[in-house]
């Protein structure tokens, strides 16, 4: 098993599916429980750390780790030392002296979990990816892949589209790599101004249309424009894109009947995703947060519950 | 390969066989026997659930109440209870994988839940279980039912039904083997490889449910 998750690149198959079992029968042994708490990891210290907004993945960890009994604890850049000017390897070497067994990372520069999981290998302490930059965002390409097989069964051979800002999107680029690991053809759909360089070694089809596409997916999954991230006139206005690439009642009754709708959140209702759209049974999204908890608590389980490290 | 032929398989030297695939039939319809007799199963005042401890538990805990119908007509419902989120020893062991749970529809509440497992060693495993067992509800009782006591007792822990006891080292190693993992049915007792110059003199063989010892991995 993995000692990090820092990238689903890279993920093999069995461990993938090993995951998504355990996040599986997780969630079978939660269901319909009055107290949602196993003792699984009791004694074991989880500090997220996260430099960048975020509601769902944040909490979800933070759900995660409590419901295995973990100690969670959560550190923000702006009411940390960080502020002070304190560099993020001496943060993460103070974190895990002070007793972190998994530090979770949310970092605007891409690698930087990486960076992180060298200087703190030799401390014992896990490091999990929860997005860095425009890199990657593997958990949250877990819990997708687990919601799409709830939705659809096995995923070899499924058709999966991936709508909008491909350019500063890691949910997209975690997404392409742990679909393709599972079997499944991904379908890259944005304007020009939205794919990066080096889309072509992705391994998935790149279009710009999006429409001649949706008859053959089995999936849709909208990303949000991420304006943060733009300071360039990538299209010229709101209303533009979402007439171009938004997810609308139109577009989604030209899916097949059982097509999945996802969106990573938080979504921009109107943009990128028709409110109807999000509210319609086909949209998974409410879904896909659920999963969140169970694939997260997956996650934490396999990187803290074997053998003291002996690093 | 030399061997001893016994009645159902061939089995290979260092091994002994305990249970034939004869004997662990009857030692099953043994057991269904003695808890329709303790649990007055028939009288129907007792609402009885059977949950086996994965893997080899759950096939044993369906077999019982298969040989339970049988016998008395009543239907038993069963179930699978996985401990693996329970141990206490997660931290000492390589990552294990889960396996699922089924609580039978109408729950555990006020049932006289008979937990089923294939060997009882350290008693570490049954601990577990009656945490997991916690947290599924509240039993009005929990009576334990085992194929084999190999004894070598860590927890003050005791079967209310017993297939087999058997006097072992605790470096030895019980194996039982059932038809649905296994595809034969057969318990046997495997010593330690003697020939590396390991005796197994020294080592104290334990009356079941008499000694304390560490536990030695693997099955508790």
């Amino acid at each position: 098993m993995i000692r990090h998750l820092l990238t689903a690149d890279g993920l093999d198959s069995e461990t993938v599916n090993t995951v998504l079992g355990t996040a599986d029968t997780l969630k079978q042994t939660l269901l319909g429980r009055e107290v949602r708490k196993l003792p699984t990891l009791r004694g074991r210290t989880v500090i997220t750390m996260f430099y960048e907004n975020s509601t769902r993945t944040r909490v979800s960890f933070e759900v995660a780790g409590k419901w295995m009994s973990a100690d969670v604890i959560n550190v923000s850049a702006s009411g940390s030392s960080t502020g002070k000017g304190e560099s993020l390897r001496d943060t993460a070497l103070t974190l895990s002296a002070a007793g972190a067994d998994c530090v979770i990372l949310r970092h605007g520069a891409s690698g930087a979990p990486h960076r992180l999981s060298e200087w703190l290998d030799h401390t014992g302490t896990r490091v999990v990816n929860a997005g860095d930059g425009t890199h990657e965002h593997p958990t949250q390409a877990l819990l997708d892949a687990a919601t799409l097989r709830e939705r659809l069964g096995e995923l070899s051979g499924r058709r999966v589209g991936i709508v909008g800002d491909l350019l500063h999107s890691r949910v997209a680029r975690s997404n392409v790599h742990l679909l393709r690991t599972l079997g499944a053809e991904v379908v890259l759909i944005a304007p020009p101004t939205l794919v990066p360089d080096g889309i072509e070694s992705w391994g998935a089809t790149v279009t710009h249309e999006l429409d001649p596409q949706l008859p053959t997916l089995d999936a849709v999954m909208a990303l949000r424009v991420q304006s943060e991230r733009m300071n360039g006139g990538f299209f010229p206005t709101a209303r533009e894109y979402s007439i171009g690439y938004g997810l609308n009642a139109a577009r989604t009754a030209k899916l097949p009947e059982h097509a999945v709708v996802l969106h990573p959140g938080p979504m921009l209702r109107g943009m990128e995703i028709a409110p109807r759209v999000a509210d319609s049974p086909s949209a998974a999204v409410e879904q896909q947060v659920r999963n969140g908890v169970h694939v997260r608590m997956a996650v934490l389980y396999h990187l803290l519950a074997g053998e003291e490290s002996t690093a | 390969m030399a061997s001893r032929q016994s009645a159902d398989a061939a089995v290979p030297a260092g091994e002994r066989e305990l249970l034939s695939a004869g004997d662990v039939a009857r030692t099953v319809a043994r057991m269904a026997h003695q808890i329709i007799e303790k649990t007055a199963l028939d009288s129907g005042a007792e609402h009885v659930v059977l949950l086996g401890v994965p893997t080899r538990g759950v096939p044993l805990a369906r077999r019982i109440a298969e040989r339970i119908a049988t016998f008395s007509g009543v239907t038993v419902p069963t179930g699978a209870l996985d401990i693996t989120l329970y141990r206490d020893d997660l931290r000492q062991q390589p990552n294990r994988p889960l396996e699922p749970s089924s609580v039978p529809t109408g729950g555990v509440d006020d049932a006289l839940v008979v937990l089923v497992d294939d060997v009882l060693f350290s008693g570490r495993t049954v601990r577990s279980a009656l945490d997991a067992l916690r947290d599924q509800g509240r039993p009005r009782a929990v009576q334990l039912a085992v194929l084999v006591d190999r004894g070598h007792r860590e927890l003050p822990i005791r079967a209310d039904y017993v297939g087999k006891n058997v006097p072992t080292a605790r470096s030895e190693d019980v194996a039982v083997r059932l038809t649905e993992v296994d595809d034969t049915d057969a318990v046997l007792l495997r010593r330690p490889d003697t020939s590396s110059g390991a005796t197994p003199g020294p080592e104290p063989s334990s009356e079941p449910g008499t000694d304390t010892a560490d536990s030695a991995g693997g099955k508790q």
